[in-house]
């Protein structure tokens, strides 16, 4: 198993955990991650806010980079996979779009690069049964709120990950984990991330929404695969707080970060102790495998 | 709710730049606002994607670009994903937003053109986002430097900011893309 990996500007910045925890990951369970040389910004959402040939041309210079290494790319980033597989959508759907987009490059892209996301890697390509046989550790039957936002799921036609409404990736790799999904409306709500400097009191909104779903769920933990989700609930506790007067404790957690506890890698290697609010609940629960 | 339309002159409003700019057409929307009720920011905002539409189709002008959804929207593509008629309303605000840039319309409140500049200033010069400069020029530039001055030291030490400027991208190839794709463009910060 071997991929092009796009590692995306927030891996070596507010979600250098994220990447670490998929790089161990990866590692042992055998999955040959090969750096893009020479990768650049896929634009996010300052790209398609302000020029729609400039958001497509960004990430289709990554993707021709991709395309010349012959492999599959992986993402470890909702965002990064979102700009990417709309830009695919984007010029193959549209003539005049792939002839714009190839003068801006310098060279023509046919959107033909396939993108995906590193979870569903793990669940489609690894498989749940090997990552079963994998685990060292399992969750001890930790309840965890499996979070997907929004760039993950959609557009849904043109992101094609898992259902719309009601994704289950997470959820299914959290029960291999031997923790318990839980069933909550949260999943596929917005944390509100793209305001979080802009209009700090709309994400406090929306993730403390997020949050108390996850708290009325009984969940001990959020898990996410977004660094974006990470860092709005994460970083936003204390800021919730103070808004609703609720005393917030919950760890938010990457899903590489539970599944390298599970494969028996130490927490640092993981990063866990980058994050914001301590992961000991998490850490308290981990149980050896039988 | 009444929907109040400054009609500048016949034939002048946005809806077919907007629509051409976007490559989305409005018409079939039939005003059954599942878009809205999805919408996370409708409230705050105080207004609707389907209110937006329902005032492009009847001819609305400039004073739309100033409208409180154009910047607040979070392009989390609800309302396109639960549209019936698969209107990709995220596009049609994203051309607003393009189209308010183009036109000089009001700064709005946070004043999220000034973080786009300063995002997409650092990724010309870098090739990748350098979070650190992009937020302090953001902060110089829209006065709010004493927010969130709490979180950066904790952030530093747990090493979620990165101090030195990004390295390894091809950044001739990203200029080249800047250059082509906004020409005359972001030059400066
Ligand atoms: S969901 Fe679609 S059809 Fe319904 S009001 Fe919104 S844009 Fe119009
Ligand atoms: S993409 Fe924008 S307008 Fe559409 S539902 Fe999300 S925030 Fe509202």
């Amino acid at each position: 198993m071997k991929y092009a990996y796009y590692p995306g500007c927030s891996s070596h910045s507010t979600a250098r955990d994220m990447h670490e925890s998929a790089i161990a990951v990866a590692c042992k369970l055998g999955i040959e991650l090969v750096e893009i040389e020479g990768w650049s910004c896929c634009g996010a959402t300052a790209a398609h806010q302000t020029d729609r040939i400039l958001a497509a041309s960004l990430p289709a210079a990554n993707m021709l980079l991709a395309k010349q290494m012959g492999l599959d790319t992986v993402v470890t980033c909702a965002a990064c996979y979102n700009r990417m597989k709309v830009t695919n959508h984007e010029v193959s759907s549209s003539p005049a779009m792939r002839a714009r987009v190839a003068d801006v490059v310098g060279q023509p892209y046919d959107g033909s690069v396939a993108v995906r996301h590193l979870v569903e890697v793990l669940l489609e390509d690894v498989g749940i049964e090997k990552l079963r046989k994998s685990f060292t550790h399992t969750l001890g039957g930790l309840k965890v709120a499996a979070y997907y936002g929004c760039l993950l799921v959609r557009p849904h036609d043109v992101t094609h990950f898992d259902d719309a409404e009601n994704p289950t990736i997470l959820d299914r790799l959290v029960d291999a984990m031997g923790g318990q999904s839980v069933d909550w409306p949260g999943k596929v709500d917005c944390c509100g991330g793209g305001l979080n400097l802009t209009r700090t009191e709309v994400v406090v909104k929306l993730s403390g929404s997020v949050l108390d779903m996850a708290v009325a769920s009984g969940a001990g933990c959020i898990t996410v695969a977004c660094p974006m989700c990470q860092a709005s609930l994460d970083l936003r506790q204390k800021d919730m707080q103070k808004q609703t007067g609720r005393r917030y404790e919950m760890p938010i957690v990457y899903i590489t970060q539970l599944l390298g506890l599970c494969l028996g890698i130490p927490p640092k290697e993981l990063g866990l102790n980058r994050l914001m609010v301590s992961p000991a609940g998490v850490l308290q629960s981990l149980a050896l495998k039988a | 709710m009444t929907i109040r339309i400054n009609k500048v002159a016949k034939g002048t409003g946005l809806k077919a730049i907007v629509e051409e700019m976007s490559g989305v057409s409005l018409d079939a929307c039939y005003q059954c606002r599942k878009c809205s009720a999805g919408c996370p920011v409708a409230g705050p905002a105080k207004s609707a994607p389907s209110e937006i539409i329902r005032r492009l189709h009847l001819g609305a002008g400039d004073e739309l670009l100033e409208n409180g959804l154009v910047w607040m929207c979070l392009s989390c593509e609800t309302c396109y994903g639960r549209c019936p008629m698969q209107i990709n309303f995220a596009a049609v605000i994203d051309a607003l937003r393009s189209l308010a840039l183009a036109r000089g319309s009001k700064v709005p409140e946070g004043n999220m053109p000034l973080f786009n500049r300063m995002f997409l200033a650092n990724v010309r010069v870098f090739g990748r986002s350098y979070d650190l400069s992009m937020i302090a020029g953001y902060k110089l530039g829209s006065g709010s430097l004493m927010s969130d001055t709490e979180k950066f030291p904790t952030m530093l030490k747990k090493g979620k900011m990165a101090i030195l400027p990004p390295s390894g991208a091809d950044k001739k190839a990203v200029r080249r893309i800047f250059e082509k794709a906004m020409p005359g463009k972001g030059k400066k910060q």
